[in-house]
């Protein structure tokens, strides 16, 4: 069995078929647990009060906005290395998803950062690069939507999805550059001597394994769903020159 | 590859080409911001080389869609295609083209509109350094965005937000180099690094956009 089976669109929707209701299931109890855990069972942050719980949800949206358009980036690769048809509806799949998560993200941060900064919005390099990235995002998929022919708009994606991602790097140490932040650093580096107290980093592990969870599931969810309108689309082809 | 390029600029400079339709947006540009921020010395310095930037940026966007589209609509790109000219050399001589009817014009007119909006004197070297510099990067990405939309009947909205982000990290140095240079702070790193995002641009987005335009032409 490799990854390269799965080019079959037949096996991908066996497989996923079988994996999509543990998937959902998991993500659905991480979520609960963790969710649960983070807004009603840890105590305030003795400085931001109960303003800190936001976390649990401005946390695992962002890393997930980040790792969204890393895993387009591969699927990208692979459908202009190998023409594996699944990988590039996986990316087309996963673009929508990774809108809202960045859109999650910024919200969030808005509505922590107005009782905590005092501002909606700043110019900081981290909120900066997130706005860049939610365009990038939001060129990716008019560009999808815009093309009629499915191969032609894989091709092209693909390739923008590249050079954005060069871009888009360019521009997360452009920002650095241009102005000083107010966002705080990392939090959760695994090498920091600082990090956030445990009481606030279990229940946050269990969400951030939620929204993995269910970023897979809704990606294996909607490849489906781009699948089977592709299906249709040739059966009504097929009947039109019958 | 010269023809081509002599070819592209009379197009560009017979009626109709959009030779000064970028310098005529850069004019209007700088002489609409001081009716709407005011006239005062004090407010306008300090915003000058942004506004002139993006000035920059928006004139170059502008005339984007035409670097291939014509093309494309009377068919000389299928031509253009088949010749013995590789396609990432096409590619790179319609950015040249495009850069020398917007970018350079706009760099030798920039001293004339940093007057109006009252750009300091020590930031005009800067000014034009940064323009010379950096425009050649705007008109390559916009070359490759061009490529990409070829296709599409209304291509002209999808292209300016696809390469609206890709001009992000070009303005931010390119803006940053002439602040820097107005308060004497050193402007030769953020100089340096636009001259490194031009030299990337050119060794490697004329691949991009031949690959693009394989695509669109199959």
């Amino acid at each position: 069995m490799s990854f390269w089976e799965y080019a079959n669109p037949r096996r991908f929707m066996g497989l996923s078929d079988r994996l999509m209701p543990p998937l959902f299931l998991l993500s659905g109890i991480c979520l609960a647990v963790g969710l649960i855990w983070g807004f009603f069972f840890t105590p305030d942050d003795f400085r931001q009060g109960s303003t800190v719980k936001i976390i649990y949800l401005h946390v695992p949206s962002a890393m997930m906005a980040i790792n969204v358009w890393i895993m387009m980036l591969v699927t990208s690769l692979v459908w202009l290395i190998r023409r594996h048809h699944v990988s590039v509806l996986a990316a087309k799949a996963a673009a929508p998803i990774g809108i809202t998560m960045t859109l999650m993200a910024l919200f969030t941060g808005a509505i922590w950062g107005q009782p905590m900064w005092g501002t909606f919005w700043a110019w900081d390099p981290r909120l900066t690069s997130f706005l860049i990235l939610f365009l990038f995002y939001l060129g990716y998929v008019a560009l999808w939507s815009a093309i009629e022919d499915p191969d032609t708009a894989a091709d092209l994606t693909s390739i923008l999805c590249l050079v954005g991602s060069v871009f888009a790097l360019l521009s997360r140490y452009a920002v650095n550059f241009w102005n000083q932040g107010l966002h705080q650093g990392a939090s959760l580096s695994l090498d920091a001597e600082e990090n956030i107290s445990d009481v606030f980093w279990f229940p946050l592990l269990v969400c951030i394994t939620g929204f993995v969870l269910l970023f897979v599931a809704l990606v294996l969810l909607r490849t489906r769903t781009e699948i089977r309108s592709r299906r249709l689309h040739a059966i009504s082809l097929r009947e039109r020159a019958a | 590859m010269i023809r081509l390029l002599t070819r592209d600029l009379r197009l560009a400079i017979r009626a109709g080409g959009g030779f000064g339709l970028a310098v005529a947006f850069f004019l209007i540009v700088s002489i609409l911001v001081p009716f709407g921020v005011g006239p005062d010395r004090a407010t306008l310095a300090p915003v000058a080389a942004g506004i002139l930037w993006v000035g920059a940026l928006l004139a170059c966007l502008l005339s984007l869609d035409r670097i291939f589209a014509t093309d494309h609509e009377d068919g000389s790109l299928e031509l253009l295609a088949t010749s013995p000219v590789p396609l990432e050399a096409l590619v790179a001589v319609k950015a040249l083209a495009h850069w020398l009817t917007t970018g350079l014009p706009l760099t030798l007119a920039a001293p004339l509109f940093g007057v109006f909006l009252s750009l300091p004197p020590s930031g005009m070297p800067w000014l034009i350094a940064s323009l010379a510099i950096g425009t050649p990067a705007l008109s390559m990405i916009g070359a490759f965005g061009a490529a990409l939309t070829v296709g599409l009947k209304r291509g002209g909205l999808l292209l300016s937000i696809l390469v609206l982000p890709l001009y992000v990290p070009t303005l931010i140095f390119g803006a940053d180099t002439v602040r820097r240079g107005i308060e004497d702070l050193g402007p030769m790193t953020p100089l340096t690094l636009l001259a490194g995002i031009t030299l990337g641009a050119i060794a490697l987005l004329p691949f991009a956009g031949a690959g693009v335009l394989r695509v669109n032409l199959r």
